[in-house]
């Protein structure tokens, strides 16, 4: 079956079968494929785009590193996981 | 490929969403098919309601677009009632009580906790008291906003409220207009005060003088969201009153077809603007969307602007001042522009009493009671109502200006309303008023979308995040010296990430900074527009003080932020029509 995806709330927000799975303010460690710290913190201030591989839904998002100041738009990194009990967010570092 | 949102508008928009809605309303907030209830709630926003946000699924924010802010006699009263009747959640706020109104920096009216299976007993009530949502929200034409005492200010050269209600009545409701490429936002200043704040808006009026004839010079262009703040640009454009609407419909027409549908971020006019540069927005309006010859832009009255020019003359519209026709109008403090509803009968009742009945609301997020004549001040003026909303508040009381935040708000990253009237009392209680300042804007937005516009405050606050002691909480991003006037500005953004609970600490240590350091009587805006930018940093220190905040958590998360039990979890929404939690099995 089709997981459908898309951004809402002027892409505060990434829906995973219209229901709003991950949002602006979350704070993401992510391993170093942001910034130049080995363990970036990013918060997401917006989404860019989101999208799947598989099962596993994916998001580009817009923010900044805590530590470091730097600013600018992630590569894409895993959200969650569609199951056959629904969407599953992961937790932990993304990379 | 089309967006979301526009594909959504091509299958049903406008005033065509109303008898979905009502369809809706009768059959119950589970009537909307789950895969559908975005696509509607996109839609329901033409006719003034947004959809709360996560945790508090079933219930609506509801927009009530009053034209230059006027509510006429009457109109008040009627909606205090829809806010007694309709506009009540599962929670109290710990601050404001069960049911309260909201006057937002557009001029306009917000009610939470609206259910949908209301909403036709509410278009009822209000639209029999000549009141609408229509348009509130949505890609259209948004609430006109202007100089809030329009045609009651000894400041006036033309009176802006008869043009702003032609605009009203043209462009509400009216199908060639009704779905833009996103939204519209007109600003209609008369005075020579600039109190309309057209340089925020996509499309302003102000007021110019050409052949010895008063009309608009025509700008276009501005605005405040997504990190892009832009001043609307002076498009050399003059047209007399009586053509205003013509060439409000060109630049809309202009828009429509030359806005960005394909990408909802670059789809503001202000992009446009960038893009095309003034000289082509006037050639092309000429050639392709007028009938009649353009006349270059009058003699505009820009360097009498006082409002929001970051002086001593003329901030808002608070305080006691003359009509032209010897009444009064009374300007009152709102801190934070949102009143109990008990307040707002007794407003309504004040301005029966000693006014018109006519209430006014601002950009301030203030109230304006006017038609108060001399004879009445003193009596009005003693109402024990305005210990609270005073006409002569302390000047942190006065400047505090907030937008709806976390608390409802989707797109909001903090708590925004109820820690911003933390900060003011906590600045009213221990920090000094540097002498002379009678009025000082801080505006918080939990956001980048701006609505409390805080880039033309003397101290902006938005909303971030940021980690402390091991933890992410709530934090804000510091800007200074912004303001409007013949030479607007908006604020530097200077120290970034502070927590939230540091903040005010911040800014009693940047005021100590600015006493000790003004020369003779600078305005703080001055002040900070003499430092060289590495001096901007050095100005003061983000510092922990005695001021407690309870929201330092991820309010965003939780299903309410003051519920004792916040958890997401713990939310009783969505509910039906009585209030009651619908169960998933349901």
């Amino acid at each position: 079956m089709a997981t459908r995806l898309r951004l809402l709330d002027d892409a505060a927000w990434v829906s995973v079968n219209d229901e709003r799975a991950v949002g602006t303010s979350e704070v993401w460690p992510v391993a170093e494929s942001f910034c130049s710290c080995s363990l970036a913190w990013l918060v997401v201030e917006a989404f860019v785009d989101v999208g799947a591989d598989g099962r596993r839904v994916e998001a580009r998002p817009h923010g900044h590193c805590l530590n470091c100041g730097e600013s600018g738009t992630a590569p894409w990194l895993p959200v969650g996981k569609v199951t056959d009990d629904g969407f599953e967010l992961v937790e932990g570092v993304r990379r | 490929m089309p967006t979301d949102v526009e594909r959504w508008k091509d299958e049903v928009y406008g005033n065509e969403i109303r008898e979905h809605l009502f369809r809706f309303a009768e059959e119950g907030w589970d009537a909307i098919p789950e895969e559908e209830e975005d696509a509607w709630f996109e839609r329901f926003k033409w006719w003034g309601l947004y959809h709360q946000r996560k945790g508090q699924e079933s219930y609506f924010m509801m927009r009530i677009g009053t034209p230059n802010g006027v509510l006429e006699p009457g109109q008040l009263r009627t909606v205090a009632e829809v806010a007694d009747e309709y506009a009540r959640g599962p929670v109290d706020n710990p601050e404001f009580g069960a049911a309260y109104c909201d006057w937002t920096t557009r001029q306009s009216i917000q009610l939470h906790w609206i259910k949908l299976e209301d909403v036709p007993d509410i278009f009822e009530k209000l639209e029999e008291n000549d009141l609408t949502t229509q348009q509130a929200c949505g890609d259209s034409w948004r609430n006109i906003v202007g100089c809030p005492v329009a045609g009651k200010d000894t400041h006036e050269h033309i009176d802006a409220w008869p043009v702003a209600e032609e605009l009203h009545e043209t462009f509400k409701g009216n199908d060639a207009y009704s779905n833009l490429p996103r939204k519209w936002k007109v600003s209609v200043t008369g005075c020579d005060q600039g109190c309309g704040q057209g340089d925020i808006n996509d499309l302003a009026f102000e007021p110019a003088e050409k052949h010895g004839e008063l009309g608009f010079n025509v700008r276009v262009g501005g605005g405040l969201s997504r990190k892009e703040p832009r001043l609307a640009r002076d498009v050399d454009i003059w047209v007399p009153e009586e053509k205003a609407t013509d060439i409000a419909a060109a630049v809309t027409e202009l828009f429509n077809d030359h806005g960005d549908r394909d990408n909802r971020y670059n789809a503001r006019i202000k992009f446009l603007v960038d893009e095309w540069g003034a000289d082509k927005v006037r050639r092309v309006l000429q050639e392709d969307y007028t009938d009649w010859d353009l006349e270059s832009a009058g003699d505009d009255l820009r360097d009498q602007y006082t409002y929001n020019a970051g002086g001593h003359e003329h901030g808002d519209h608070v305080g006691v001042h003359e009509q032209p026709d010897g009444n009064y109008y009374v300007g009152l403090n709102v801190l934070v522009g949102r009143q109990g509803v008990e307040d707002v009968y007794e407003l309504a009742d004040l301005a029966d009493e000693y006014g018109s009945g006519e209430v006014r609301l601002t950009q301030r997020q203030n109230v304006i009671v006017t038609d108060i004549p001399e004879e009445d001040l003193d009596d009005f003026l003693a109402a024990d109502l305005l210990e609270d909303y005073s006409p002569d508040p302390h000047p942190f009381m006065r400047g505090s200006i907030a937008c709806t935040g976390t608390e409802f708000c989707s797109l909001s990253i903090v708590e925004t309303k109820n820690r911003q009237v933390r900060y003011a009392r906590w600045l009213k209680e221990n920090v000094d008023v540097p002498d002379g300042v009678t009025d000082f804007h801080i505006h918080l937005s939990g956001c980048t979308a701006s609505c409390a516009q805080p880039q033309i405050a003397d101290i902006s606050l938005r909303g971030m995040k940021t980690r402390k002691d091991g933890e992410p909480v709530e934090a804000l991003d510091v800007g200074l010296g912004g303001g409007l006037g013949e030479n607007p500005h908006f604020a530097e953004w200077v120290e970034m990430r502070v927590p939230a609970d540091e903040v005010p600490g911040y800014i009693q240590n940047l005021l100590a900074t600015y006493e000790d350091e003004r020369q003779n009587d600078e305005t703080f805006r001055d002040f900070i527009q003499r430092q060289e930018e590495d001096a901007l940093q050095e100005l003061a220190d983000p510092e922990e003080t005695d001021y407690d905040d309870p929201y330092m958590h991820n309010t965003k998360m939780t299903w309410y932020p003051y519920a004792d039990d916040d958890d997401m979890d713990a939310s009783p929404a969505p509910t039906n029509g009585e209030g009651e939690p619908i169960s998933a099995d349901d």
